[in-house]
């Protein structure tokens, strides 16, 4: 997209203010074709070359001109500007022409990082409902209540349930292998810790119902009775 | 001090529209004044089960869009006077109302009626969060069958969400209401028992309605079946559900099968609640 610049008068202030408008916005006039409407340019009797050679200079591309007569710079190096007005379309009607904003350069993220919070636990104390997702990777997560089927429980650390456990539940995002789900009645669709997962067909039908921990037992996933 | 109340599930065919005109019928009959309001536009059936379908000109829909006063829309009742309905548009679909459109809709209604009974359609889509976002408290519907159970906990969790009064940090009042509890079944194993769906779902238990014929008959004539047969067992739990709505505290008794001397004699088994 071409960007279309009109110069006013005074001519040096104009340019004092592109100069600004470049440093605050690099990335947005890099390789950014111009139009110039030379209309002010003209009228304020400047001469157009003066205009299109302060743009040159900034090395800014400029392709097209507007609002003056382009046989006007038939005898000067600016004569390809008038073939090139020709060939594009690049009579603009107003219609698809909008006037813009240009955005300053996207600032560099902060360098410091935020403070982790001391102690990384969620405590939840109501049941978690079907359909909820609760995700907390900083540590461990505590409910108090039941995890219903069709929700889900996602930890970095453990999952302690004081309830029964009819959902998913998947720990150790973050702590790895020595990460364990517990709950006070088994009936979950899904358990999983640091990857390793399993379904209700891989566990003991004597265990559903009952307290169990889940954990890891060198590199397989273990469902135990906790009594 | 008006209630807005929603009639909601997320399972569809759980008994929202019957419950919704039977408890709306059940507190007009106790002296307030209520009005029942059809949220499920496209597929509208309390005007049916209230039975004035042939009195329908203005709807919902026409009065958020300004077509029509709400007192064009509203359709009183002809058995009892303190008993309105606004019905929904079969034409049209959800996505005609508007979350301001209904706001606005919902201030009137507080200012002319006791209670504001809102039948939700069934899911969680735009209808659903529409009819349930400016509620004071919920009637959530589910049968005692595992899918139900499933929908509804959905349901509860949305309303602890998408709520104007959750939003707002306000504790929003939830009720369960058991309906078409068939007793033989749940003895059998064949369906959830009481104590299992209040476990799963944890919210306070407003009534349970057993699995009636009364219903569809009452259904077809158009007329509530707390108006159309008050002594029949659903009509009963339903008025006992909505006098506990208005705060008095009645046990509630889990249907049993229970044999009276003369249908023991003949063999036939009642349910009685």
């Amino acid at each position: 997209m071409a960007l279309i610049v009109s110069p006013e008068t005074p001519l040096e202030t104009w340019l004092a203010a592109l100069d600004e408008q470049m440093r605050r916005s690099a990335e947005f006039f890099a390789n950014r074709p111009l139009v110039v409407n030379l209309a002010a340019t003209l009228e304020a009797e400047e001469n157009p070359q003066t205009v299109l050679e302060a743009l040159e200079a900034r090395n800014l591309s400029v392709v097209g001109v507007e609002g003056i007569d382009p046989s006007l710079l038939a005898d000067t190096r600016w004569a390809h500007l008038q073939r090139l007005s020709l060939g594009r379309k690049m009579t603009h009607d107003g219609r698809t022409d909008r006037l813009i904003i240009i955005p300053d350069d996207p600032q560099t993220p902060s360098e410091a990082p935020e403070s982790r919070p001391a102690t990384a636990s969620l405590l939840i104390d109501r049941p978690v409902r079907s359909g909820q997702s609760i995700i907390f990777e900083d540590g461990d997560i505590t409910i108090v209540g039941s995890v219903a089927s069709g929700a889900e429980v996602v930890a970095g650390g453990s999952i302690h349930i004081y309830g029964a456990l009819r959902g998913r539940a998947i720990a150790g995002l973050k702590t790895g292998a020595v990460a364990r789900i517990f709950c006070q009645k088994l009936q979950a669709e899904l358990v999983s810790v640091d990857g390793f997962y399993c379904v209700p067909e891989d566990w003991d039908d004597k265990l559903q119902g009952h307290p169990a921990q889940i954990c890891l037992d060198q590199g397989a996933l273990k469902v135990l009775a906790l009594d | 001090m008006s209630k807005v109340v929603v009639v909601t599930s997320g399972k569809g065919g759980v008994g929202k529209t019957t419950s919704s005109a039977s408890l709306g019928a059940a507190l007009a009959q106790a002296g307030q004044n209520v009005v029942v309001v059809d949220f499920d536009v496209g597929l509208r059936n309390l005007d049916l089960v209230m039975g004035a379908e042939r009195r329908v000109v203005f709807d919902l829909v026409n009065v958020v869009q300004g077509d029509a006063k709400l007192a064009q829309a509203l359709i009183r009742d002809k058995r009892i006077d303190t008993l309105s309905l606004l019905p929904a548009s079969q034409t049209r679909d959800k996505d005609a109302l508007t979350e301001e459109g209904v706001g606005r809709i919902i201030e009137e209604l507080r200012e002319k009626f006791d209670w504001i009974i809102c039948d939700s359609p069934a899911g969680i889509e735009k209808g659903a969060m529409l009819a349930m976002r400016f509620a004071d408290l919920a009637v959530v519907i589910t049968n005692p069958e595992v899918s139900s159970v499933r929908d509804s906990d959905r349901i509860i969790g949305m309303l602890d969400a998408k709520t104007l009064r959750s939003e707002n940090g306000e504790k929003f009042e939830k009720h369960l209401l058991l309906t078409r509890y068939n007793t033989a079944r749940a003895a059998r194993g064949e369906m959830l028992k009481v104590d299992d769906v209040l476990e799963i779902l944890a919210i306070p238990l407003l009534g349970i309605v057993p699995e009636s014929a009364d219903i569809l008959n009452a259904s077809n004539l158009g007329c509530p079946i707390t108006l159309h047969d008050p002594a029949s067992p659903a009509a009963r739990a339903y008025t006992e559900a909505a006098r506990r709505l208005l705060g008095e505290k009645i046990d509630i008794v889990e249907p049993t099968e229970a044999r009276g001397f003369f249908n023991r004699l003949l063999g036939r088994k009642a349910a009685v609640a």
